[in-house]
């Protein structure tokens, strides 16, 4: 079925130049209207939700007792409220930088493996699975994770913190704790967005220009040689956007991470031990017993990650746009 | 029956996020293949949330043919109320029961949370609620707008249950704690089984020398604040905090749910941790024995926590009925650890239209065969002084 991986790229579609009077048929004025309506609508949505989180987050944030930034704890309910986010960011930006870190390089390979490596008749039902993947809900990852890989990754654990413990980052407080910790989280995260960094970057090899691989090849290189110096310089800001897709998925999966983490307040290098908490976590577990202003203070919460998600987006874009010369993926 | 469990809310968030994926597929084979998936999983999923419902709804069908009898029925319609999920399976009973001899009424009773359950009933939009804890003050006062004809709210004391501390030590079949002890564990003072402290309340058991794994709730929950109102009550110095349903001690590890707590304990060698009776019934772990200062430490059972009910002391005025456990009570066989829930409803100015099926079904519910099905889902019945003066209490609401 994947005949067209290693087909030429279709030629840009030629730019049609009509001649003197433009003709403007119904057909053509409903779509653009109805394009147009769709993007507004977009903006709409955008705006509705940055307004909603912004009037219920600033009503929140001007009665903490506490430093919102700053503080560790999370009791939005109690009297005085007293609620920050320092632990929650940390956790969040740290069990998806892990995720990243598993991630990418896997999926990558993974889509080269498809694109590339992999016999005709394999790499379609290759495919298959890696979809099948992003098919399952996630609450199913979290149940997975919290039955199955947290007693399986005690082992892996004490070996980090015998050999690696020295670095502090794999240090364990209390070696032989159950491995409900962020790094954990971000194991299972990885997991998660692999099909979503599989499938977009798979799309982007397919679409590296013939011709340049064919280039290399009659020059004399090995298919590794093709691949690094044609597919992934051609591929980089497609497989930068792939990440972007994923790192967004990670910054914000919610049941998988509040069935798997052993959240508390505690802010820890410690990447192994069972403390800390992620921005959606906290809101799934909150939200439940809160009143009105538990609510708007954990709508704060939310608004913080909104901001991040924001920012991340951005810097992907602006790496996109600085490298748009090497690419015609996302032009 | 609905049952608003966090697993069964997470479905369409999972499906949400699956969207973007299908876009990036160009064959329908494809396509068809990843819907074919999703329904799949999807199935599983359902089934998984419905055999949640399915053991209580089986016990249910069981009791309701014994108990249909005496059922009174008044009133019909619909009658929404919402509230804590400690008492939603108790809810799911009585509702079922009451619903098979009363075939006019129907009742939705949503577990959303003590919390949020006292808040929808404040804005009217129910005709009672359910909750862990009893009204505060200032909830008391905002009632006033809801209950028309200057009544007010009140707390009518209807199920209770023994909140379990559960543990996981292999060849210790038998363990017994004191609150100061429980105290020191929670609080990370006492870091390893064979503790000093442990070894005096257990001389004939052989106790290892494995780190103590405490486990919490990371949600905010009504099973933690009573949890910590009795450490903080019966141990006095060894707990120093303030108590409310966020988890405030220091170290351990926390999971989400009861359930989740439950799972945790079970699969973590040297784990200690609390539940509700049931959980750990239906899971079968073991539970701690409480050293109260009676002349036998006490087991966690529903009829031990009616004794410690019995000894409780209604704090409510007029026509409120809460109640204060007495954390320290010596009375042999009554297990201290207890929580007592709420129905929340008006005594005066009740909406018209429901307070009629309201007065009914709270009838049925704390009447002999309403009391009677409880012990078998690991709720503790009334003892009979209380639930004589609820019943009055239900009779005389307008």
């Amino acid at each position: 079925m994947d005949i067209t991986a290693n087909t030429p790229a279709p030629p840009p579609p030629a730019t049609r130049t009509t001649g003197g009077g433009t003709v403007t048929r119904p057909g053509d004025r409903i779509f653009s209207g109805l394009s147009r309506g769709s993007g507004i609508l977009l903006l709409v949505i955008m705006g509705a939700i940055a307004a909603f989180l912004t009037i219920r987050a600033v009503n929140a944030i001007s009665k903490d007792q506490g430093n919102f930034f700053t503080t560790f704890e999370w009791n939005a309910t109690a009297n005085p409220p007293v609620f920050g986010i320092a632990v929650l960011a940390y956790g969040t930006i740290v069990s998806s930088i892990i995720a990243m870190i598993i991630a990418v390089p896997i999926a990558v390979g993974i889509a080269l493996f498809i694109s590339h490596y992999a016999p005709r008749r394999l790499a379609s039902p290759f495919a298959y699975v890696i979809d099948l993947l992003a098919a399952v809900p996630s609450i199913v990852y979290g149940l997975w994770g919290a039955l199955f890989l947290v007693p399986h990754l005690q082992g892996l654990n004490l070996w980090l913190d015998h050999y690696l413990g020295w670095t502090v980052i794999f240090d364990q407080s209390n070696p032989g704790t159950a491995a409900r910790s962020l790094f954990t989280v971000g194991i299972l995260l990885a997991i998660m967005i692999l099909p979503i960094i599989t499938n977009v970057s798979r799309e982007v090899f397919r679409q590296v220009p013939r011709a340049n691989e064919e280039a290399a090849l009659a020059l004399g290189a090995t298919r590794w040689e093709v691949i690094r110096l044609s597919v992934l310089p051609f591929a980089r800001s497609g497989i930068i956007s792939a990440s972007m897709l994923g790192l967004g998925r990670a910054l914000g999966e919610t049941m998988a991470v509040a069935t798997v983490l052993s959240a508390s307040p505690v802010l820890s290098a410690r990447i192994l031990d069972p403390v800390g908490g992620t921005f959606a976590q906290n809101i799934a577990a909150k939200f439940n017993e809160a009143n009105d202003f538990g609510r708007d203070a954990l709508i704060a919460s939310g608004l913080v990650l909104f901001v991040i998600t924001l920012l991340v987006n951005g810097a992907a874009r602006l790496i996109i746009a600085r490298r748009k010369e090497y690419s015609g993926a996302n032009a | 029956m609905q049952n608003n469990s966090n697993l069964c809310f997470a479905v369409p968030a999972g499906f949400r996020k699956e969207t973007p994926k299908v876009k990036l597929q160009r064959k329908n084979g494809v396509r068809a293949l990843t819907v074919g998936a999703v329904a799949i999983s999807g199935a599983l999923l359902l089934t998984a949330c419905g055999s949640d419902n399915n053991t209580a709804s089986s016990n249910a069908s069981s009791s309701s043919s014994s108990s249909a009898g005496s059922i009174k029925c008044d009133g019909n319609g619909q009658l929404l109320a919402s509230g804590s999920t400690a008492q939603q399976n108790a809810m799911a009973l009585w509702v079922k029961n009451y619903q098979a001899a009363c075939s006019g009424t129907s009742i939705n009773y949503k577990g959303v949370g003590s919390g949020a359950g006292i808040q929808e009933f404040l804005q009217g939009s129910t005709a009672f609620a359910g909750s862990d804890s009893p009204l505060k003050p200032e909830e008391v006062t905002a009632s006033k707008k809801i209950c028309s004809g200057g009544g007010q709210a009140i707390d009518l004391p209807m199920v209770g249950g023994p909140i379990a501390v559960e543990y996981n030590l292999p060849g210790v079949d038998s363990l017994v704690l004191d609150a100061p002890t429980l105290a020191q564990i929670f609080n990370g003072k006492i870091t390893k089984w064979n503790d000093a402290a442990i070894k005096k309340l257990n001389p004939s058991a052989t106790l290892p020398s494995t780190t103590i794994q405490a486990f919490h709730r990371s949600d905010e929950s009504g099973t933690t604040d009573n949890f910590t109102k009795y450490l903080i009550a019966a141990a006095g110095k060894d707990f120093p905090y303030t108590g409310g349903k966020a988890w405030q001690a220091k170290g351990g590890q926390s999971a989400q749910g009861s359930a989740a707590v439950t799972a945790q304990i079970k699969q973590t060698q040297g784990a200690i941790g609390y539940a509700e009776l049931s959980f750990a019934t239906a899971s079968s772990v073991p539970t701690v024995k409480i050293d109260t200062g009676a002349s036998s430490p006490v087991d966690a059972s529903t009829d031990s926590a009616t004794k410690a009910i019995a000894a409780a002391k209604v704090v409510g005025t007029g026509n409120d009925l809460s109640l204060k456990i007495d954390y320290n009570t010596k009375v042999d066989g009554a297990y201290p650890i207890t929580l007592v829930t709420y129905e929340i409803a008006c005594d005066k100015g009740n909406k018209s239209a429901t307070l009629a099926a309201t007065k009914s079904f709270l009838t049925y519910a704390a009447s002999d065969a309403g009391q009677g099905v409880l012990a078998a889902q690991g709720y503790a019945p009334l003892p009979a002084e209380v639930v004589t003066k609820v019943r009055s209490t239900i009779s005389s609401l307008s």
